[in-house]
């Protein structure tokens, strides 16, 4: 909403010493944020004066029209100046720029020789004083009674600032002058004039049938005026002072008619509708669509109604979509005579749900769906009747009022309840000044505040606490810790995850996180099926390319890896934390208790079941060599089994013990996929990828990755620690043949099995697979210590030789000789 | 025996010892002059055979000799030792510049070691950490929050909806309803944070991205007034941003909370908006059940990458969600 310094004038007395940048400083204060601070005309230097036209000379002969024109501004003689403009006649004011003077783009006037003539100066457009694009013609002064020769730039209002705000959507009513010099007359204690005051007592005679009026759903509107206006002039033009101010405003003059609702709207607040009399079949009815069918509203866009549409109609058919857009048929044009100006008080929701439906987001629904002063229906149409009277010759022929303002309700205050909730030591007397302020009436005695009819947003005790601290400046409220004497500390789940992220960083990985969303063609790419596959689908996507919730973290690592190898990267490893969404629960029609009160347990319980479960993942994606090649020589490729202990590390952080089998899931190379299970329940995955996929994302070969639920992993037991015995240790090595197909890991269980209770600890420091048929070589260290005494030989050897011979008969394995 | 023999004996050794030019040299000088072979270990083993009075006067004379020749020995070996170190080390000087480590560096993302660093901050205070769905209940999300349906604040929240829409499942736009849900499921006192990942339909450009975190913080007790919300927040910008910030509150609206701020900061020279704050509205705490009479709360939320920007000098909100590498990288493993 902007707000220019002139007009915020006219109500507020704001002193001249008060700098563009305190009003500014002024605006924030009591809650408005000032997006921009715009100075009109700053870079205008005079002499720029009202000019009347005295005579106008064609100048013929030339590729286009010329006139040397006769101006009188003031001075003794007539000003001659050359202009190439057509749109003006004698006795017109117009804006002269004399020599000497600067206009808009550093453009300096001087009296020139030209078309053999001398022109001492220049009649401006809109465009040369710094006012919009408006450079068809130069500028007329309409409907004005300035003094010829006055300085234009202060007469006009041309030199501005204007300052450009952010209003809250609690804050109807500061989409307006009226509200807006309120506030800053309110931050900068000075006076306020309310604009309102003078028109409460002006009514206007009936004296002809106006078109009637009928609120047709009561709950849609409070009060509706309609005014018939007659024998308007539809050639009377937009006075320039109203016009400048419109621009001013961002918005565009129009016609005298349109722009005179507009003004008064910026002005006051109110929304305001005109019709053409001429076009109406009876009288206006606020009612609801009713039924689905086809609209055009004034932008030219063809739409359909939906049957809860809050619509203006005549006796035949919807004119308007109620505070929100007009449609075409009924408007204003150039040959209305009758005007039919409809003001009402709309229900804010009911417009919010007419903008909301048709995506219309106008001035007018801006200011009705955050809720309009009600007494402005009457007060509001006054005023544009007036100045539609004054402007264009119009005549009042007749006024309906139907309904009744609906004013906001009292509120009871405990003026204890004020320095409780705001920390801040006041007064209720002070309270009751402050609430005055802000145009409440408050009764001392009682405490019972009313509200102004434009402050709707002021329904509970906590809504004036915040008034209160508002006028008195939220800078007042002190600054105190609360007194908290309980601790807390992180859960058990918060502290592993956090480790496993530092160790995963620590270990070299980069922490990334990617945007969940994803596309169908991407899961179908990594392989996923079923349940793994399923997704919950976006009704508005950011991006069609991507209209799915992620099921996994590796896709978007994947497509994370692509960017950074794209970018230079070689060698290197991510991993992510986050959430994933499998779509395993149908969703159900939303659960919406009854607001001001706590659901039953029951509904709570339900409300929470609604939400699908989201496990939290911990992936990796391992690309490229383990590390740099450096003068210490060359690095290797990271493989299947660095993926796997990448996992065991997190389930030994995890303080869990796991089985391992082999598996097929994609997206990993089905030979070399590993799941680990913790108490019987897969936890997570790891190996290489699967080559398809590998080439899909075009990621270097035999990538490798891994996945760990960690929703899935069991809370941490506390340890319970084993005896360390302090006794010397035997070492024993064992090297057995056996054939390719078993697995390493049952040998070691058979040997570990067979070594009995002595054996301390067992480590595969060998493996050879070249010595044929069907064969491999594998060699344990076995360690065996006895808690208390010194293992003799022959102890040594016996366990040594049971856990042997135990290989043999679980694994067929041969016992190397050395 | 005599007892200037034992004297040259203990001369010799000395001489020999400690004209040893290496280790190898003294250990043969050791062996001739304190082995078992030398003269004087002779003269030991020979004592028995003497008379008693002899064998008191040889017996102190050898034994002050072997003490002497043991304490040549120990200084002619440290002084070998020690020049044998010098020279050797010097011979084994290494490039110390050459790159020692060949393993990647790793890195948590900063948002993680914001995120971490918050919370310990607020845990210190006794505000417990809370984490919830991403995938939310509209209701959770926006009804209990004070944004009924057709709430024109709703339509400040450009919201991410699941279909079908009837779900009323969003993609949550803020971390409150974090707030709800631990209002609903627990008594006051409750002080906690609650920071993670919110979504709102926004292009993703320098300063904004449609996925984006929040950390959200929310007291509910007894005599909680606005006061207690400044000092909060004035710690916790100080903490951020270091002793030097400055704050201030704007009066602002949210459905939420009543009265409503906005928060800034004044950092490097120029305000910077930085979050959101107010009392909670008791039409919310009405709403989850905790009687308005007794308790009143504040809650505050903050934007973290808007965090991070401003306190890291970052410009530019691509480098925070597209995961570089060495964007990433520069944080480390912790702060």
């Amino acid at each position: 909403m902007r707000a220019p310094l002139s007009w915020l004038r006219e109500f507020a007395d704001i002193p001249a010493a008060i700098s563009p940048d305190e009003i500014a400083a002024a605006f924030v204060r009591v809650g408005f944020e000032v997006e921009d601070v715009l100075h009109q005309g700053a870079n205008l230097q005079g002499p720029i004066l009202v000019g009347k036209v005295r005579s106008i000379e064609e100048i013929s002969g030339q590729s286009k029209p010329i006139r040397f024109v006769g101006l009188d501004c003031g001075e003794k003689a007539v000003r001659s100046v050359i202009c190439g403009a057509v749109n003006f006649e004698v006795n017109d004011l117009v804006v002269v720029a004399l020599p000497g003077a600067l206009l808009h783009g550093n453009f300096v006037i001087s009296a020139i020789q030209t078309y053999g003539r001398v022109s001492n100066g220049m009649i401006c457009s809109a465009k040369e004083l710094g006012l919009g694009d408006d450079h068809a013609g130069i500028m007329v002064i309409t409907n004005s009674q300035l003094p010829v020769g006055s300085d234009a730039i202060g007469a006009l209002e041309i030199s501005d600032v204007i300052f450009d705000l952010a209003v809250n959507p609690d804050r109807g009513y500061a989409l307006s002058i009226r509200g807006l010099a309120r506030e800053i007359a309110l931050a900068l204690k000075v006076t306020y004039r309310d604009p309102v005051d003078a028109l409460r007592n002006l009514e206007f005679k009936n004296c002809g049938k106006g078109a009637s009026a009928t609120i047709a759903d009561p709950t849609s509107a409070s009060v509706f005026y309609l005014r018939t206006l007659s024998n308007f002039n539809p050639a009377a033009q937009t006075p320039l002072w109203m016009r400048l101010r419109i621009e001013k405003m961002g918005m565009r003059a129009i016609s005298l008619a349109v722009d005179v609702t507009n003004y008064v709207m910026l002005e006051l607040g109110q929304p305001l509708h005109a019709f053409d009399r001429a076009t109406l079949q009876g009288g206006l009815t606020v009612a609801r669509a009713g039924k689905a069918q086809q609209f055009t509203t004034l932008d030219g866009q063809e739409r359909t109604l939906h049957p809860d549409d809050l619509m203006i109609c005549d006796g035949s058919r919807p004119l308007a979509i109620a505070g929100t857009m007009g449609g075409l048929g009924s408007e204003i044009t150039g040959n209305t005579t009758e005007i039919c100006l409809e003001a009402v008080c709309f229900d804010p929701m009911s417009i919010a749900k007419n903008s909301r439906r048709h995506k219309i987001s106008s001035e007018a629904s801006r200011r009705f769906e955050r809720g309009v002063d009600p007494s402005l229906a009457q007060l509001a149409s006054v005023r544009a009747a007036q100045l539609l009277i004054e402007y264009g010759g119009a005549s009042h022929l007749a006024t309906v009022k139907v309904g009744e303002p609906n004013y906001p309700p009292r509120i009871t205050l405990e003026p204890s309840y004020i320095p409780a909730r705001l920390g801040l030591e006041i007064s209720p007397a002070q309270i009751a000044a402050l609430l005055r302020a802000i145009g409440a009436d408050v009764d001392e005695d009682t405490f019972v505040v009313t509200p102004p009819p434009w402050r709707s947003d002021l329904q509970t005790p906590a809504d004036l606490s915040e008034e209160v601290a508002r006028m008195a400046g939220y800078d007042a409220i002190p600054s105190i810790l609360p007194a908290r004497a309980l601790t807390a500390t992180l859960s058990a789940k918060q502290r592993r995850v956090r480790a496993i992220a530092s160790s995963l960083a620590a270990q070299g990985l980069t922490e990334v996180l990617n945007y969940p969303f994803t596309s169908d063609e991407i899961i179908a790419a990594m392989g996923y099926t079923r349940e793994r596959a399923a997704t919950y689908r976006l009704a508005n996507p950011m991006s069609e390319d991507f209209p799915v919730l992620r099921t996994h973290l590796l896709p978007g690592l994947a497509q994370t890896a692509q960017r950074n190898i794209a970018r230079g990267a070689k060698d290197f490893a991510l991993f992510e934390i986050g959430s994933i969404f499998r779509n395993s629960q149908k969703l159900a029609p939303a659960i919406s208790p009854e607001l001001g009160k706590k659901p039953d347990a029951k509904t709570i319980a339900a409300i929470f079941a609604s939400v699908p479960p989201q496990p939290v993942h911990c992936a990796g994606l391992l690309i490229g060599r383990i590390g740099t090649d450096s003068w210490q020589g060359s690095v290797r490729n990271y493989q299947w089994s660095d993926a796997l202990a990448f996992v065991e590390s997190i389930l030994r952080f995890s303080n869990l013990t796991w089985e391992l089998k082999r598996s097929d899931f994609a997206p990993w190379h089905p030979g070399r996929c590993a799941e680990f299970t913790v108490s019987g329940v897969p936890v997570a995955h790891a190996g290489e990828l699967h080559p398809r996929v590998v080439a899909q994302f075009s990621l270097p070969l035999r990538s490798c990755a891994f996945v760990v639920n960690l929703d899935a992993l069991p809370e941490s037991e506390i340890v319970r620690t084993q005896y360390i015995g302090v006794m010397p240790v035997a070492v024993q090595d064992v090297a057995l043949i056996v054939d390719a197909n078993i697995s390493a890991k049952s040998v070691e269980t058979a040997l570990r099995e067979g070594a009995g209770e002595l054996l301390e600890s067992i480590t595969l420091f060998d493996r050879y697979d070249k010595i044929g048929e069907g064969k491999i070589s594998l060699a344990f260290t076995l360690t065996f210590r006895a808690p208390d005494r010194t293992l003799t030989g022959a102890e040594v050897a016996r366990a040594r030789e049971g856990a042997i011979s135990n290989a043999v008969v679980k694994c067929g394995a041969v016992a190397r000789t050395a | 025996m005599h007892l200037d023999e034992i004297a040259s004996w203990v001369k010799a050794a000395q001489g020999a010892l400690a004209s040893a030019q290496n280790l190898d040299q003294l250990k043969i000088a050791r062996l001739a002059h304190a082995g078992d072979k030398s003269p004087i270990a002779g003269a030991s083993r020979s004592l028995g055979s003497l008379a008693p009075e002899d064998k008191i006067l040889f017996g102190k004379a050898i034994g002050a000799a072997k003490a002497t020749i043991a304490a040549a020995l120990q200084s002619a070996t440290e002084k070998l030792e020690n020049e044998r170190d010098a020279r050797i080390l010097l011979e084994e000087v290494v490039d110390i510049t050459l790159p020692a480590s060949r393993s990647h560096r790793g890195g948590l993302h900063p948002i993680s070691i914001i995120i971490n660093e918050i919370s310990d901050f607020f845990l210190a205070q006794g505000y417990s950490v809370v984490e919830g769905p991403e995938l939310e209940s509209g209701w959770l999300n926006f009804d209990a929050l004070n944004m009924p349906a057709d709430h024109p604040a709703r339509t400040m929240q450009d919201t991410f909806f699941l279909e079908p829409i009837e779900s009323g499942i969003v993609l949550r736009t803020q971390t409150s309803p974090v707030q709800i849900r631990t209002m609903l499921t627990s008594e006051p006192p409750i002080y906690i944070i609650s920071p993670g990942r919110t979504f709102r339909a926004d292009e993703l450009d320098a300063t904004h991205s449609p996925v984006f975190h929040q950390v959200e913080g929310l007291v509910v007790d007894r005599a909680i007034t606005m006061a207690h919300l400044k000092g909060t927040l004035d710690h916790f910008a100080r903490h951020m941003f270091g002793d030097e910030v400055t704050t201030r509150l704007r009066p602002s609206f949210f459905p939420f909370t009543e009265p409503s701020a906005e928060v800034d900061i004044f950092f490097n020279g120029r305000w910077i908006e930085w979050g959101g704050c107010g009392m909670v509205n008791p039409k919310v705490l009405e709403t989850c059940g905790i009687d308005t009479a007794q308790y009143s709360g504040f809650a505050f939320g903050m934007g973290l990458e808007r965090t991070l920007m401003v306190r890291h000098g970052i410009t530019d909100m691509h480098d925070i969600v597209e995961g570089d590498l060495r964007f990433t990288r520069q944080f480390g493993v912790g702060l």
